[in-house]
C-alpha cells in the first residue's frame, strides 16, 4: 500500500537525511582536522595526487580558455571600437569566474573521481573496517588529508590557471590580432582590483573543500559491490560539479 | 629516492602556485607589500566625479603615483595622492582631472610649475582644475551657450 503521498514523503525524508549525513561528515572531518597528530606525509602525498598531477591538465585547459576568451572578447569588443579593453575582459573573467570554476571542475574530473573510487573500493573490500579494527581512525587517515590537500592545492591550481590563461589571451590578442602588448597589460592593471583577486581566492578555497568533501563522502558511504562503486563515483563527479556551480553563484552574489 | 622525487614535485608545485598568486596580487591587484611608497600630497577640488582611489597620477604622461584617498571637507573634495619619492612638485604646479580618451577612466594630470618652492610631503597643491563635464559641454553646444 504505497500511496503517492507516501512515496513523496519517503523521497523527501531520504534527501534530507542524505544532506544531514553529508553535513555531519564534513563536521567530523573538520573536527578531526583540528586534532593534533596531523599526518603530514599523507597530506603531502595527497597534494601530489590532487595538485601536482593536475598541473598538466590545468595548463592545457587554461591556455585554451585564455585564447578563446581573447578571440571572443576581441570580436565582441571590436563592435564598440574598444579592443583596448581586451586585457581587462580576459583578466577579469578569468580571475573572478573562470579560473576558480574551471580549476575546480578539472580537479573533480581528474582527482575527485579517483578519490571516490579508491575510498569506495576500500569500503567494499572491508579495508576501512580493517582500519577501524586496528584502531586507526579512517576519518583521520583517509578523509582529513584529502580535504586539507584540496584546500591547499585548488587555490594554487587556480592561481596557475589565471596566470596561464592571461598569457593565453595575450598570445591571441597581441601576437595574433595585433593589439599592443602595453595596452593589453596596462588596461588590465588599471581594471583589476585586489578585491577581485581576493574574491577568486576565496571561491577557490571553498571549491577545494566542496570537491574533496563530496568525493570522499560518496566513496566513504558507497553501495554494495562493484556496481555501488561505479554509482558512487558517478554521483561524486556529478554532485561536486553541480555544487561547485551552484555555490559559485552564491559566492558571487555575496562577494561582489 | 622515489619519495624524494614526490616531495620535490610538491615543493615545486607549491612554489609555482604561490608565485602565480603573488604575481596576480602584486602586479594586477596593486597590493603594496612594503607599506605605501611615496609622499602624500593633497589637493582640493570642487568636484572629483569619476575619480577613484587607485587612479593614476601622471606628469607628462608618465605615471608618478596614485590616488590614495578621497575625502570631503567643507563640501569640497580633498584628494590625497601618493607621489613617488624623487618627484619634486613646485607649489604652483597645476593639478587637473582628465579623462583617458573620450569615454576612458579619470586620471590626475600634474603640470609642473615654475616656482622655486617645492611642496613638502603632506603639503597641499593650490592650483586645481575640475574635470570637464562632457554632458554639460555637449548641452552647451547644442543650446548655443558656448
Amino acid at each position: 500500500m504505497t500511496s503517492p503521498l507516501e512515496a513523496v514523503g519517503r523521497v523527501a525524508l531520504a534527501q534530507v537525511q542524505g544532506m544531514g549525513r553529508m553535513t555531519m561528515f564534513l563536521g567530523s572531518a573538520c573536527f578531526w582536522a583540528c586534532l593534533p597528530p596531523l599526518k603530514l606525509r599523507r597530506i603531502v602525498r595527497q597534494i601530489h595526487f590532487i595538485g601536482v598531477k593536475s598541473v598538466s591538465v590545468i595548463l592545457l585547459t587554461a591556455i585554451f580558455t585564455g585564447m578563446v576568451l581573447g578571440l571572443q572578447g576581441y570580436y565582441t569588443l571590436r563592435k564598440f571600437g574598444s579592443e583596448a579593453l581586451l586585457g581587462t575582459a580576459v583578466a577579469l573573467s578569468l580571475i573572478r569566474e573562470l579560473g576558480p570554476v574551471m580549476a575546480a571542475l578539472m580537479v573533480t574530473a581528474r582527482a575527485g573521481s579517483a578519490t571516490a573510487a579508491e575510498i569506495g573500493i576500500m569500503r567494499i573490500t572491508e579495508q576501512i573496517d580493517a582500519l577501524t579494527a586496528m584502531a586507526v581512525n579512517p576519518m583521520k587517515y583517509l578523509v582529513v588529508p584529502r580535504v586539507i590537500a584540496g584546500v591547499i592545492a585548488v587555490p594554487l591550481l587556480t592561481a596557475i590557471f589565471d596566470v596561464v590563461g592571461i598569457y593565453g589571451g595575450y598570445l591571441v590578442g597581441v601576437k595574433l590580432l595585433g593589439i599592443s602588448s602595453g595596452t593589453y597589460f596596462s588596461e588590465m592593471r588599471n581594471a583589476v582590483e585586489m578585491s577581485d583577486i581576493n574574491g577568486g581566492f576565496l571561491k577557490s578555497l571553498s571549491f577545494g573543500i566542496i570537491v574533496t568533501w563530496v568525493c570522499t563522502y560518496k566513496g566513504y558511504y558507497t553501495g554494495h559491490g562493484a556496481e555501488g562503486v561505479v554509482k558512487s563515483t558517478t554521483e561524486a563527479v556529478v554532485l561536486s560539479s553541480v555544487l561547485v556551480l551552484v555555490w559559485d553563484y552564491f559566492m558571487t552574489s555575496l562577494l561582489f | 629516492m622515489k619519495r624524494w622525487t614526490m616531495e620535490t614535485l610538491v615543493g615545486l608545485f607549491v612554489i609555482v602556485g604561490v608565485a602565480s598568486l603573488s604575481y596576480l596580487a602584486i602586479k594586477l591587484g596593486k597590493l603594496e607589500v612594503v607599506g605605501s611608497r611615496g609622499d602624500t600630497v593633497l589637493a582640493e577640488f570642487d568636484s572629483v566625479a569619476g575619480l577613484k582611489a587607485g587612479s593614476v597620477v601622471e606628469i607628462a604622461g608618465v605615471e608618478v603615483g596614485r590616488v590614495r584617498e578621497i575625502g570631503l571637507k567643507n563640501y569640497r573634495a580633498v584628494v590625497a595622492m601618493s607621489i613617488d619619492p624623487g618627484v619634486k612638485l613646485q607649489d604652483d604646479a597645476i593639478v587637473s582631472i582628465r579623462t583617458k580618451g573620450l569615454i576612458g577612466e579619470k586620471y590626475i594630470r600634474i603640470t609642473p610649475g615654475a616656482s622655486d618652492k617645492v611642496v613638502q610631503p603632506g603639503g597641499r597643491l593650490r592650483d586645481t582644475e575640475d574635470p570637464v563635464d562632457m554632458e554639460q559641454l555637449i548641452s552647451n553646444y547644442i543650446f548655443g551657450k558656448l
